[in-house]
């Protein structure tokens, strides 16, 4: 129990901080001098205090859209064992179902995106959707690979295997499966090559496309929720392939080695993300499938490697 | 006299009831007492189909009734599922068609046919012989293919949908007696039980499977004999439609489980490979088809082989599963395709009778003509809404729970047997997981284009709520959504132990109460804690929102829309427009008809007056598989109209040299 709560203290608080994080570094590399890392967090606060707007003719899936979306990546912050595998919640749901929680999260922004009825809308929600659609046959045969030798698709399960057998994480199965979840999770999370997360320049919006009639706490939520969504898959990619850190006791000192781990994980990840981003453009959108396309390939590569190497 | 028994036979007895009442009553009456007789025929044949489950079936033999084999009736376990889902159809479609018949539907013909048609749906997995079975099979066929036509006179588009219907649903009957003929030729015997102790050689059973798979699947919409799907399901009333699309598709499900499964005793190796393939292509064909339409009914025609696909894939991989000695694993894929069948009958009838509440107040099926529905049908707009969550495989849904289930089953038949199953397994649950991906992206086009956002036509502005009984059969459907959603306990013991029964699996597939756990393999999940975590996380949320930043209250404003001026309901993106970009990835599987005409001023080449661009998605199977057959058939019918030129001489002649032959053949012969 208090493993989850520390999950979701670290994940709530510490997003927009790793948000933060990956702008300052940007800033840095592309030489300027940056906001600092507290600035989402200052962004958090000043939206927090301002009204929410109710468009006229939206309806109530427009109202509770941010409250939704905020609520599936809160689940899947207390779901995945990203400081501790000791969790009552362990059997509620598993890697399927933290996938489907996360695309429930976009559906439901994409829904809001078309019941403002405008034309930045629909463009919004019509390409996430797009997206959404072509990752997820990625993401579930990268799955599929993780779980097999395991023998099941329970999140605790695979990391305790990881944990007992190190050397798998060296395996071409692994690897394989690591790339193609990086590009989908890159896809998923709205950032570049894919989306890109500083543009509200119409031919190239996707994620900011959907959320322009937000404003006030209903957009804190949104911008908040978005920064937990990062955060979450750049964890989901750190617990199930550099699971160490993770406590499998429920003593204080394995879950503060815990915290430290998945703090000093997300942290470094986030930083090789944003260096990474300096050099990319991107893509038209258009080109965005193939690159789907080649890490659907490579998680299939993943599945074959597991059944003929084993 | 079982239970079983009485309520099987009450559940006849009052369709044939609604149909004489629907001959006799007066014409402000009949729409009443035809859909009272069907609801409660519907709800005496789930009671039939439960206690069948629970294992009180009956057998039972008229050889007075019909002529040679007489009538063979039994309900065993896999029989009473599917007349229990059956009757749940039935049940919603009957109260839902007491208002919705209001207009134009109210005809004596059109009344009587629909509880007929339901009682053929019913007798058809009671059926317990082959004579028994092509009877109710047929007698379905024909009920429904004459409601298909109920509307005839007010749609050209309902003739030819009809036509399509028609042909290929007797062409499949056609298939099905060829092969259950031949079965019962070399068993020696009509009833099913002597086919079961048969023993066929291997290639005549595979004969035998083929025929009749071909019939079934044509009757379960698989690809690619799926074409007179989306025409006719479309063109039917809409609560006929949701018989035909959550209640009578399932039975070409039960044709292959019962022959394939059950009858042949699982045959040769290579069928379940097939039926699996088959499921893989229909649910991916399917959906892509859903995606890009811009017509609601026939989007939701065409995800209806999305869905048959993906029980096919269940029932391929437990036939594999069994070939291969793991009858435990095979228990579970046949449990998770049963459950997506009652999964989906469930949502569908809830989709497409809100479809059918939608055109009953607009008039239309347009995608591209709708939006704005909330405001005027806030009942129609929810309840279509839980459908679309429902079917759209995400938590918490119904359809996430059976396919949950199927990916499980999947999961745990790696490591392979063999190098085939090893290239298959993988390749269905790609398939798996691109259905679920492109039905989201169906459904969010289907429900946030078609209800929210701004009217995009005078008849989508001045729609109303439908009338009671229409809202009240909905509901009853919505209802039973969010209990398989939440709560798939209260079912899947009963459907495991189903597919325990044909592939011989020993335990229980499931156990558990609130949380689902696979007895055999590793795995569970907790539908109803995710759906109540999800609702704590909302009012968590809302609480800490209005304790962080309460300062100001929530204020209504004009839309901002980037600060441009008003916008008109002709800038919103549509249906198609939504769709345009899954289009342009599928490029090369749909192959899209573009067509641009420019029309130049006259002054000079270089001005243009008038662009008109026209842009169609045919069906790509039916354009390369369809067309040619019927082109052939065609040309030969014109060929044989040469032979007639109205002569009565040249008659003459034929029948002369047509003797002659036959006198010459025999004397030849003998």
């Amino acid at each position: 129990m208090i493993g989850a709560v520390l999950q979701v203290i670290m994940v709530v608080g510490g997003s927009p901080l790793l948000l933060g994080l990956m702008r300052q570094v940007r800033a840095k590399l592309e030489g300027r001098a940056g906001a600092g890392i507290w600035q989402p967090w200052r962004d958090l606060r000043k939206l927090f205090g301002k009204e929410a707007i109710t468009p006229r003719r939206t309806s109530e899936v427009f109202r509770y859209a941010p409250l939704v979306l905020f609520a599936t990546a809160l689940m899947v912050a207390v779901v995945v064992p990203f400081v501790t595998t000791r969790s009552a919640v362990g059997p509620v749901a598993d890697l399927f179902a933290v996938v489907a929680l996360l695309a429930l999260g976009t559906v439901t922004l994409a829904l809001a995106g078309l019941d403002t009825g405008t034309a930045f809308g629909g463009m919004g929600a019509s390409r996430a959707v797009t997206i959404l659609a072509l990752v997820e046959p990625t993401l579930l045969v990268a799955i599929l690979a993780l779980s097999v030798r395991v023998g099941s698709t329970n999140l605790a399960t695979i990391v305790s295997s990881t944990l007992d057998d190190p050397g798998r994480v060296i395996s071409p199965v692994t690897l394989l499966a690591a790339v193609a979840l990086l590009v989908v999770i890159i896809a998923e999370a709205g950032r570049l090559p894919v989306d890109n997360p500083a543009t509200h320049l119409e031919l190239t919006m996707v994620h900011e496309a959907m959320i322009l009639e937000y404003a006030g706490t209903d957009l804190a939520l949104v911008e908040l929720a978005s920064a937990m969504r990062l955060t979450v898959f750049l964890g989901l990619l750190a617990t199930l392939f550099v699971p160490w850190g993770i406590a499998t006791a429920a003593t204080p000192a394995a879950l503060a080695v815990g915290v430290a781990a998945f703090a000093v994980k997300v942290g470094l990840l986030g930083v090789l993300l944003a260096a990474g981003e300096v050099f990319l453009a991107k893509v038209r959108l258009f080109r965005v499938p193939e690159l789907l396309a080649g890490s659907f390939l490579l998680a299939l590569l993943a599945v074959s490697a597991s059944f003929f190497l084993a | 006299m079982t239970v079983t028994m009485v309520a099987f036979g009450l559940a006849l007895g009052l369709c044939l009831a609604a149909v004489l009442a629907a001959a006799v009553s007066p014409p402000e009456r009949r729409s009443l007492v035809v859909g009272v007789g069907t609801a409660g025929s519907g709800v005496a044949a789930v009671v039939a189909g439960v206690a069948a489950m629970a294992g009180s079936g009956f057998s039972l033999v008229l050889p007075w009734v019909l002529p040679l084999a007489g009538v063979r009736l039994a309900l065993d376990p896999l029989g009473g599922l599917f007349v229990a889902v059956v009757g749940g159809v039935a049940a919603v479609a009957g109260v839902y068609g007491i208002g919705y018949s209001g207009h134009g539907l109210n005809g004596r013909a059109v009344q009587a046919l629909l509880p007929g048609f339901v009682a053929a749906m019913l007798l058809v997995p009671a059926a317990d012989g082959v004579g028994t079975f092509l009877v109710c099979w047929e007698l379905m066929a024909v009920t429904s293919l004459l409601l298909v036509l109920a509307e005839h006179r007010r749609r050209s588009e309902v003739g030819e949908a009809g036509l399509w219907y028609g042909v290929m649903t007797h062409l499949g009957f056609v298939a099905i007696l060829v092969g259950l003929l031949t079965f019962a030729a070399h068993a020696g015997s009509d009833s099913f039980a002597a086919l079961r102790s048969a023993h066929l050689a291997p290639a005549l059973a595979s004969v035998v499977f083929v025929a009749t798979l071909v019939g079934f699947a044509a009757k379960a919409g698989i690809a690619p004999l799926h074409a007179w799907l989306p025409r006719a399901h479309p063109e039917a009333p809409s609560h006929v439609s949701a018989l035909m699309s959550a209640g009578m598709v399932n039975l070409g499900v039960y044709g292959i489980v019962r022959v394939g499964a059950d009858l042949l005793g699982g045959g040769s190796r290579w069928w379940w490979p097939l039926v699996l393939l088959l499921g893989a292509v229909s649910a991916v064909y399917g959906i892509l088809q859903a995606a890009i339409s811009s017509d609601l009914k026939r989007l939701l025609g065409y995800s209806t082989t999305e869905n048959m696909g993906l029980v096919l894939i269940g029932v391929g991989a437990a036939g594999m599963f069994a070939a291969d000695g793991n009858r435990a694993l095979a228990g579970l894929a046949l449990a998770a395709a049963l459950l997506h069948v009652v999964n989906h009958a469930a949502f569908k009838t809830l989709l497409f009778t809100a479809a059918g509440s939608v055109l009953h107040a607009t008039g239309t099926r347009d995608l591209d003509a709708l939006g704005g529905l909330r405001p005027g049908m806030p009942v129609t707009t929810a309840l279509f809404g839980m459908g679309a969550l429902a079917a759209s495989a995400l938590p918490p849904g119904a359809a996430f729970v059976s396919e949950w289930l199927l990916l499980q089953s999947l999961v745990h038949g790696l490591p392979p047997s063999g190098v085939g199953t090893a290239i298959l397994l993988p390749l269905a649950v790609a398939a798996i997981a691109l259905t679920a991906g492109l039905s989201v992206a169906t459904f969010v086009k289907a429900f946030g284009v078609g209800f929210l956002a701004k009217p995009r036509s005078e008849a989508a502005a001045r729609a109303t709520e439908s009338p009671r009984t229409m809202l009240a059969g909905m509901g009853l459907a919505g209802l039973v959504c969010v209990l398989l959603a939440v709560a798939p306990m209260v079912v899947l013991p009963g459907v495991g132990a189903v597919a325990g029964g044909v592939t011989g699996a020993a335990d229980p597939v499931v156990r558990g109460a609130i949380t689902l756990e696979l007895s055999t393999v590793a795995g569970s999940l907790s539908p109803l804690l995710l759906a109540l975590a999800l609702l704590a996380g909302v009012v968590a949320a809302a609480g800490a929102v209005r304790a962080v930043g309460a300062r100001h209250a929530r204020r209504t404003a004009r839309l901002w829309d980037c600060g441009g001026g008003p916008l008109t309901a002709r800038m919103e993106y549509t249906a198609t427009s939504f769709a345009e970009p899954l289009q342009r990835v599928f490029d090369n599987v749909l192959e899209p008809e573009d067509d641009v005409d420019v029309t130049h001023a006259r002054e000079s080449a270089y001005l243009v007056e008038s662009v008109e661009y026209r842009r169609r998605v045919p069906d790509r199977i039916e354009r390369r598989l369809y067309r040619p057959v019927v082109a052939v058939v065609a040309a030969w019918g014109r060929a044989g109209r040469l032979l007639a030129t109205g002569s009565v001489h040249r008659y003459l002649g034929y029948g002369f040299y047509a003797v002659t032959g036959v006198l010459i053949l025999l004397a030849v012969t003998r």
